[in-house]
């Protein structure tokens, strides 16, 4: 049985994370899924959320993603999100403001525009600012 | 016998040039040594989506849903895309012309089809514009500074709007790849249909959805993530080659000023001695 299982996290531009976990939390489509060490082989879409993981060494990290997929093989978690990004990078403040913005955006749908696409621009600023929140609490 | 002046004017004249190939040396190795930062944060992403998209069409093998996925859709390769990438500038040796020559040869190989060129780049824009009638798109300035992942994301996605609604049957890609360096070498890859490698061992994995669902949005991004990286790669390559051409032409500079440097004294002596010999063949006259 092991302790530990290995997470990677990479956006097409960028790998975030590579490292070792005791548990993972991540957002899938159909909701959040929880890993632990031996977690059988799963492969699933990423939904918009946080994702938390605490490593071995006492760290605890969340990290705002949306978009993309989740592999689980062999103690091993791959993510692939479209957009990731560390909770402690996350400037609250700019991000409230992003999330007031869409929120507008989304009660007062222009003609034409796709409801769903705002709604999901909603939902991720909404991860944004959890994100960095969990991560400030994190590090306290 | 040249005149002085005459060589001090090209002695200047070639130590300008070779200031010019230092700087742009420079510059190219600082932004070689970006592009490669990206190639290299880039890499992950495109391993572990290969990984998941081979264990996915594992899993979908038996799946006729997935078969009739239409980016897997083999057809007569009746009318080709290819997507060409070149660079912005030249001044890079070989790069570009190499890639001009692999589509030039690829369009002699294929002459019964029908090939369309998707110009990335401003040099193959320029050389196809004049010689080749079916040119379905040009850009001429995404290699000028740090390739942007939604310009590879708009042109796989023109691509794949364009196969799946069958107006072409393949869709390749003409451009360099970068090894290392010192080498690049100039790759053909078939990006549509998409070639799924095949493995042989099925890994019982726990669906959040259907693995056909997941096909149908694994694929095209697998395609996405293809034109991304070998847009950094060839960004990359440009600016490996580039310093490498600046290189040899600051060194074949250097070499050019010491020749005409030597060639320079040894006609400002010439005319020393003559001027000695004429002032004491004079003197002895006199006598």
């Amino acid at each position: 049985m092991a302790e530990t299982f290995e997470i990677e996290i990479a956006t097409p531009e960028r790998s975030l994370v590579r490292g070792q976990a005791l548990r993972a939390q991540i957002p899938g489509k159909q909701g959040y899924l929880g890993i632990l060490p031996d977690h059988a082989p799963l492969i699933g879409e990423l939904g918009i959320g946080v994702l938390t993981f605490a490593s071995p060494g006492g760290g605890k990290y969340c990290l705002a993603v949306h978009g993309g997929y989740v592999e689980v093989l062999d103690n091993h978690v791959r993510v692939l999100a479209d957009v990731a990004e560390y909770g402690s990078e996350i400037d609250v403040t700019r991000a409230e403001r992003a999330l007031q913005a869409r929120e507008s955006e989304l009660i007062n749908v222009s003609e034409g525009a796709d409801p769903a696409s705002a709604l999901a621009a909603v939902l991720r600023a909404q991860a944004r600012i959890e994100a960095a929140q969990k991560a400030a609490r994190a590090a306290e | 016998m040249p005149s002085l002046i005459d060589l001090r004017r090209r002695i200047r004249s070639v130590k300008n040039t070779q200031q010019i190939t230092k700087a742009m040396k420079m510059v190219s190795t600082a932004r070689l040594r970006r592009a490669q930062d990206m190639v290299m944060s880039a890499r992950p992403y495109a391993k572990l989506l290969s990984r998941i998209l081979q264990n996915v069409a594992a899993a979908a093998r038996d799946d006729e849903a997935a078969a009739s996925n239409p980016l897997l859709a083999q057809r007569a390769e009746n009318r080709i895309l290819i997507l060409v990438l070149t660079g912005d500038r030249g001044l890079a040796g070989a790069f570009n012309s190499s890639v001009v020559k692999t589509v030039q040869k690829f369009i002699a190989d294929h002459p019964g089809a029908h090939v369309e060129l998707e110009l990335m780049g401003r040099k193959g824009r320029d050389f196809f514009r004049k010689r080749w009638p079916n040119v379905a798109g040009e850009y001429s300035t995404l290699f000028l500074r740090t390739v942007k992942l939604d310009e590879a994301l708009a042109i796989a996605r023109k691509a794949i709007g364009r196969f799946e609604a069958a107006e072409v049957d393949a869709v390749y890609l003409i451009g360099n790849e970068f090894k290392s360096i010192a080498s690049q070498i100039v790759a053909t890859t078939r990006l549509l249909p998409v070639e799924v490698p095949l493995i042989d061992e099925r890994i019982d994995y726990i669906y959040e959805e259907p693995p056909a669902q997941l096909l149908e949005s694994l694929l095209p991004r697998y395609v996405e993530s293809s034109v991304y990286q070998a847009m950094l790669e060839s960004s990359a390559s440009e600016h490996a080659c580039r310093m490498r051409a600046m290189d040899a032409a600051s060194s074949n500079a250097a070499d050019v000023i010491e020749k005409y440097t030597m060639t320079l004294n040894r006609v400002r002596q010439a005319s020393i001695t003559k001027e000695i010999i004429e002032i004491v063949s004079g003197a002895a006259a006199l006598e």
